[in-house]
């Protein structure tokens, strides 16, 4: 009997798989690794599995306590979802790319060491960036690069960390980093918080995220950002830096989206601003606070979902993307229009739908926590929430002006897969005991009392009033909105320029003067090496050793003079000299 | 039935009908919110009554002015071809 088995296996196995299926068999390969996964988080029991020893550290593949098991809950059930709203897609590797997406952050939950951790935080980062360059156009390949780059300074900065980290603690388990303000500490958590989308280091997910393929953003909205805010509940609780860091985000997302026209960016800064619960709740620390981020995150990667899959649908049946351009659809794709609506409900937090049960937990948190600043401010973002993805985008994209689109209902796995997310999404609303029983801490909390169900109806309500009264003022303009990717796109110009103008002409200014005095200078100096030191001193030597043996050679050659009198006289002269050495010898000896 | 619910709330002609109950459903709301128990209220706000509406609505058009006053006028927004000049 096997005890443990990781889910991220399954889907590493199915991204290896996938690509040699076809047609009805890919399908049902597609739909039955989840399911199998899912099997495998019911099947978990907590404990430490799967360790090895790899060059004196020990590695753990399978760390399962309640907390990466709810994630694993949720990330395996999303991946589901996410496949059968993709079956239609013909291109095989968005599905291996997919397939390792959801292996890496199922890695990434389950790993009880840093350097796991890694490999399988890069794996994520990669496999992703190929669901935004399958949509293969120019906007979409630029913005994967950019996508790219960005997640592999979040890496090194997180690599980093874990490295400095283990020099000086020798531990690498993923537990709760010391607030010691060391730079390891602030690495790992700059790491964390590019994946987390924390402004200023958010701009990847607006910029990528609307450029993916249809089927591969519903993956991406689930995965990268709520696999870091695992980590921050993980390691960083009760860090002060979150609480205002996740306050700032969720209102940043909501003012940007008021501005934004391109339907799938709004949807993305929406998730900044959602994950932005999830941080604060994290900041807070508390108990009640965490539980509120992991559920929030829960819900949010469902009702997400169904929103991206509502928005891509409409993407995949009309080809447009921006507001300006959309509108009356409401009589081609009702189904769509509910279910999307669904997904709105749940992300404004009404009653009865999944955000209501979870966001008031963080909000709730800030409240007893002592914070009311936080509360109300996040309060206020919740109307803004409702104000875009639950007025503005439906209004601007199904109602509105009718621009004459020829549109139908999507594909029917498309719609299926909206149904599940859609169920799921009134289900926890409605029920959302299963939900709290899976939460790390227990859970004493009970969202459904009089005075807070009327004041979010309120809330709700009057910003539908507020919608509708100042509704000229909202039309969607078709610009673009300038965020903090500034810096790496127009930013990065800048240094061209800089490198272009201003450092080359110092540069040619630099080598006017080499060549004008070093050069200059050394030529001289070398001239009068050349005129004294050559001519006097080295060639005076050469040619003198020259001249002597040319001297030498020219007296010896006067002895070979060819005549046989010449050398027996040579002869002679030597035999005489030898034996008059020898007598001279002996006379001497005696 | 779904679609026919959807083709009525968004057929114009049926327009001031839903402007009357939304009307009806905003008085419906606040007025439960005088109805409801307050024991658990952390701040001194939460006791009011018609908080919820009035921080919602005051909300909304705070975030729509500020928001497209600092897209205008704060630098944010641009043409669509900025970055592809």
């Amino acid at each position: 009997m096997i005890d443990w088995f990781h889910p991220s296996l399954l889907f590493i196995f199915g991204a290896l798989t996938v690509p040699f299926l076809r047609g009805k068999l890919q399908q049902a390969c597609l739909m039955l690794i989840p399911i199998l996964a899912v099997g495998t988080v019911f099947s978990m029991s907590p404990g430490t599995y799967w360790t090895y020893n790899f060059l004196g550290v020990q590695l753990t593949f399978g760390a399962v306590d309640k907390l990466s098991i709810v994630f694993g809950w949720v990330f395996t059930i999303a991946s589901f979802i996410g496949m059968v709203y993709a079956l239609h897609v013909k291109d095989s590797g968005q599905h291996a790319a997919a397939m390792l997406y959801v292996g890496g952050s199922l890695g990434v939950t389950f790993a009880g060491d840093f350097f796991t951790l890694f490999i399988f935080w890069e794996l994520m980062a990669f496999s992703s960036a190929y669901l935004v360059f399958a949509r293969r156009e120019k906007a979409a390949l630029e913005a994967g690069y950019r996508y790219i780059l960005v997640h592999i300074f979040g890496g090194v900065c997180l690599l980093g960390g874990i490295i400095l980290h283990y020099m000086r603690t020798k531990s690498i388990t993923v537990g709760p980093l010391e607030h010691d303000g060391s730079l390891a500490f602030y690495l790992v958590l700059i790491g964390v918080m590019v994946n987390a989308a924390v402004p200023p280091l958010h701009a990847w997910l607006t910029d990528a995220y609307p450029e993916g393929t249809v089927t591969g953003s519903v993956f991406m909205s689930a995965f990268t950002t709520k696999t870091a805010v695992y980590l921050l509940v993980r390691v960083f609780p009760g860090t002060e830096l979150l609480v205002y860091m996740g306050t700032i985000m969720a209102l940043y997302g909501v003012v940007y989206a008021v501005l934004e026209n391109d339907c799938r960016r709004l949807l993305a800064y929406h998730i900044i601003s959602q994950v932005g619960y999830m941080v604060a709740g994290v900041g807070i620390g508390t108990d009640l606070s965490l539980n509120g981020s992991v559920s929030h995150a829960f819900a949010h990667i469902l009702y997400k979902g169904l929103l991206f899959m509502g928005a891509g649908a409409v993407i995949e049946m009309t080809g447009r993307r921006k507001l300006t351009e959309l509108g009356g659809l409401y009589k081609t794709m009702p189904i769509t229009l509910v279910l999307y609506m669904i997904g709105g409900f749940a992300i404004s937090a009404f009653p009865l739908f999944s955000g209501f049960v979870s966001k008031s937990m963080v909000v709730a948190g800030a409240s007893h926590d002592h914070r009311p600043l936080v509360a109300l401010l996040l309060t206020m973002a919740s109307a803004g929430t409702f104000l875009h993805t639950g007025l503005k985008l439906p209004y601007y994209m199904f109602f509105g002006k009718d621009s004459g689109l020829e549109a139908k209902e999507p594909p029917k796995n498309m719609l299926i897969a909206m149904g599940m997310a859609a169920f799921l999404c009134i289900g926890i609303g409605v029920l959302p005991g299963p939900l709290y029983h899976l939460l790390p801490y227990p859970v004493h909390f009970d969202p459904y009392t009089g005075d807070h169900v009327t004041s979010a109806l309120g809330i709700l309500l009057f910003t539908g009033l507020g919608f509708f009264m100042l509704l000229k003022k909202l039309d969607p303009e078709p610009t673009i909105s300038v965020d903090t990717d500034w810096v790496y796109r127009k930013g990065s110009r800048l240094f061209m320029w800089f490198v272009n103008k201003p450092l080359s002409a110092y540069e040619s200014y630099l080598a006017e003067i080499y060549n004008t005095w070093i050069t200059r200078f050394t030529l001289f100096f070398s001239d009068l090496l050349a005129r004294i030191f050559d001519v006097r001193g080295i060639d005076g030597i050469v040619n003198g050793v020259a001249d002597f043996f040319i001297g030498l050679a020219g007296s010896l050659r006067l002895t070979a003079t060819g005549l046989v009198r010449s050398y027996a006289v040579t002869m002679l002269a030597g035999s005489v000299l030898i034996v008059g050495y020898y007598l001279f010898a002996y006379l001497v000896g005696l | 039935m779904i679609k026919k619910l959807v083709l009525y709330v968004g057929d114009p002609a049926n327009a001031s009908t839903l402007k009357k109950w939304s009307y009806v459903a905003l008085a419906l709301v606040v007025a439960s919110d005088f109805l409801v128990s307050r024991a658990h209220a952390e701040y001194f706000w939460d006791k009011l009554p018609g908080w919820g509406a009035l921080y919602g609505f005051v909300s909304c058009v705070v975030i729509i002015l500020v928001s497209k006053f600092l897209g205008h006028q704060g630098g944010i927004m641009h043409g669509e071809d900025y970055y592809n000049d």
